[in-house]
């Protein structure tokens, strides 16, 4: 079956840390930053980028419109 | 072979962003708070059916007074509990635009309470957004009249006392037995699948407002992180397990 | 014609598009007037009625700030509950009519006539600095006149504006003659005349916003500057007045609405008895004639204000005398109605024998 591949790209000015996505991701791609933003919030990022499915379920749950999501069908492997 | 992140992030690949109606104002909710995932919402729905031009929202005094900075369309700025009246006044008016309103539950249900049962009783073509987090936000996290049994606010420190303060008042149920409603609902965004849900309600809202269907009330039961002193992950857990029960989630009308 | 139903006839035919109301004794004639002549099906005028008088004060609130001509009235008691709305109309800067036919007061009171509102329409009965454009009619002519110059003036300044009476006028039959219909204004028209309004955010303009918010106290303070420049210059520009044997007058009283017909007749009387008096009729009680009752101090011997109430229009008169003269109040509280001889007495007794 043609692997799925996704990615995010977070506004880690806005993000607020409420870590909201990182329990929202049905594959634990997700995890707070231990360095912080201006606003001194430890901002989202992609802790496992190929686990990331781009299904969206983190920018959904996102109160703050921080993250992209993009998503593309990954040719089987030749 | 795995692909480089870089070639995914493409706009060919795009699958989700920012609204184009949400304007670039960082919003000042606290962390985690619901009022953000429904004002994304509204934006989303309102740029979906395209009718940015046609669209006029009325704020309420709550943490949401300010949400005329964050979604591009022509804004009223209701006093305190008076914005379905304010909605009605536009409606009326303007019957050729959508209008909505987005209350809080001391806004909706305690000081606009006769507005928010007239509105509906009357039938006004209008949506009636009820953010219930069962506090007072804004003002620092004081008893709503949907605090729960027992729930611990600034001015009920010792948790809501049935006997002194009566039951948490169930809103939307009242409005539901009013002929003038027609779609009625309690939805939550504390998961995605809870969101999409309560955008399709959203997107049902408004649908019924432009087949002059009577009043669309949607309920988002929603967190208060900093009000119930919770983690914005606590909180949707502790909504899960004290909110949910007495305020079911679901559609209680849907003419 | 009765006053209340002067009002409603003037109203469809000054082109209003909306009126939201409650009823209250004396006044219910205006709603009830208006849906028995059914200007949804005529002009396309909106008539609801509301659940309170809070209610339609908001309603009117969402109207006007649309750019829409919408109207309410009530009386005192109801005007009270109003108080809120009132001064959020002025915070926002929009332009609607509150009519107040004034009964008795306070509290429950009664619903005979009164002139006891005077502070809560000039001073503001709302919080924070503001004013209402008040315009006081005299007879059921300036009741239907006075829909259409309280709309002109709104809308000039983007200001709330009052219509102050009693239940007296509001009650009392007399010839009017109507203007002839006006059209309402289309919303493109409104487009034009009010690029603030909430029209929907086309392309062409950044969101309208309609409130009275601000967070930041210099932004705020700017605010209320520009609101209090408003209100000056309402002062220079719209202060309408009219005088009845004032040129030789040795005695001035000062009264508006139905105090202010009584008096004509006690001058005639106290002409009959040698005393030459005048009497000066505020029209525009906000803005209030300061400066034609001060030129008219410097004239006359002493000064009788009277008003259906305890005296509060008086307080406006002496700062406008500034203790050039004497200044004094007379009047019936509490729905009675004083007598032209009894307005002839106080001032023999208060002004002449004081």
């Amino acid at each position: 079956m043609a692997k799925v591949r996704g990615a995010i790209v977070v506004d880690t000015v806005t993000c607020k840390g409420c870590s909201l996505c990182v329990v929202a991701c049905p594959t634990d791609v997700i995890e707070l930053a231990v360095d912080v933003n201006a606003k001194g919030y430890n901002y989202a990022y992609m802790k496992n980028p190929d686990a990331c499915t781009g299904c969206a379920n983190c920018a959904m749950v996102c109160p703050d419109s921080c993250i992209t999501v993009y998503r593309v069908k990954a040719e089987a492997a030749v | 072979m795995s692909i480089e992140i870089k070639d995914i992030i493409k706009p060919e690949n795009l699958v989700y962003q920012k609204s184009s109606l949400l304007t670039d104002r960082v919003m000042h909710y606290c962390p985690g708070c619901s009022h953000g995932v429904v004002n994304r919402l509204i934006a989303e729905v309102i740029e979906e059916l395209g009718i940015q031009n046609e669209t006029i929202g009325v704020t309420p005094v709550g943490c949401s007074v300010l949400l005329y900075n964050y979604i591009d369309v022509d804004w009223h700025e209701a006093a305190h509990g008076r914005a379905p009246a304010v909605g009605t006044g536009i409606k009326r008016l303007r019957p050729d635009r959508y209008v909505f309103t987005y209350q809080g539950d001391g806004d909706l249900a305690a000081i606009g309470t006769a507005e928010t049962i007239h509105a509906c009783n009357r039938g006004e073509n209008i949506v009636m957004i009820f953010i219930n987090n069962g506090i007072y936000g804004m003002t620092g996290g004081q008893m709503a009249p949907t605090t729960l049994q027992g729930m611990n606010t600034s001015t009920s420190p010792f948790g809501r006392d049935l006997a002194r303060d009566g039951n948490p008042l169930k809103m939307t149920e009242i409005v539901a037995q009013l002929p003038g409603t027609c779609y009625v609902t309690r939805q939550a965004v504390h998961t995605a699948a809870a969101v999409r849900k309560t955008k399709k309600a959203l997107f049902k809202a408004f649908e019924n407002q432009k087949l002059n269907k009577g009043t669309s009330f949607v309920e988002v039961v929603s967190t208060c992180s900093s009000g119930w002193k919770l983690t914005p992950v606590q909180s949707n857990k502790w909504m899960e397990e004290n909110m949910f029960p007495y305020y079911p989630l679901g559609d209680l009308k849907d003419k | 014609m009765k006053g209340n139903e002067a009002i409603a006839e003037a109203a469809i035919r000054c082109g209003v598009d909306g009126y939201f109301g409650y009823p209250i004794t004396p006044q219910s004639e205006i709603m009830e007037t208006l849906m028995l002549l059914r200007p949804w099906e005529t002009t396309g005028m909106v008539v609801l009625q509301a659940e309170s008088e809070i209610a339609s004060i908001n309603m009117v609130y969402g109207g006007a700030g649309c750019g829409k001509k919408v109207m309410t009235t009530s009386s005192s008691p109801g005007v009270s509950l109003m108080q809120e709305g009132l001064t959020y109309l002025a915070g926002a800067e929009l332009p609607c009519v509150v009519v107040n036919v004034v009964r008795g007061g306070p509290g429950l009171g009664t619903i005979q006539p009164a002139q006891s509102d005077y502070f809560q329409s000039t001073k503001g009965g709302g919080h924070g600095d503001y004013n209402l454009i008040v315009l006081a009619p005299s007879s059921v002519q300036e009741m239907a006149d006075f829909v259409e110059l309280a709309f002109d003036l709104a809308f000039k300044y983007r200001n709330p504006a009052m219509i102050l009476t009693d239940g007296m006028i509001g009650q009392m039959m007399e010839k009017v003659e109507m203007k002839p219909f006006k059209p309402r204004w289309t919303n493109e028209e409104i487009e034009q005349l009010s690029p603030w309004s909430t029209t929907g955010k086309s392309a062409a303009r950044e969101r309208n916003i309609i409130t009275s918010v601000e967070l930041d106290p210099l932004a705020f303070e700017t605010f209320n500057k520009k609101l209090q420049a408003k209100y000056r210059k309402m002062e220079q520009e719209e202060v309408r007045f009219e005088t009845f044997e004032c040129d030789d007058a040795e005695y001035l009283l000062v009264a508006y609405g139905s105090s202010a017909r009584i008096c004509q007749k006690s001058v005639q009387l106290l002409r009959a008895k040698g005393i030459k008096a005048g009497l000066l009729r505020p029209i525009t009680l906000f803005p209030f004639p300061t400066k034609q009752i001060a030129e008219l101090a410097g004239q006359v011997k002493g000064i009788l204000s009277v008003e259906l109430s305890a005296g509060q229009m008086v307080e406006d008169v002496r700062l406008a005398v500034n203790g050039k003269v004497k200044v004094e109040h007379y009047g019936r509280m509490g729905g009675m109605v004083h007598s032209p001889e009894e307005v002839v007495e106080a001032l023999e007794k208060k002004i002449i024998g004081g």
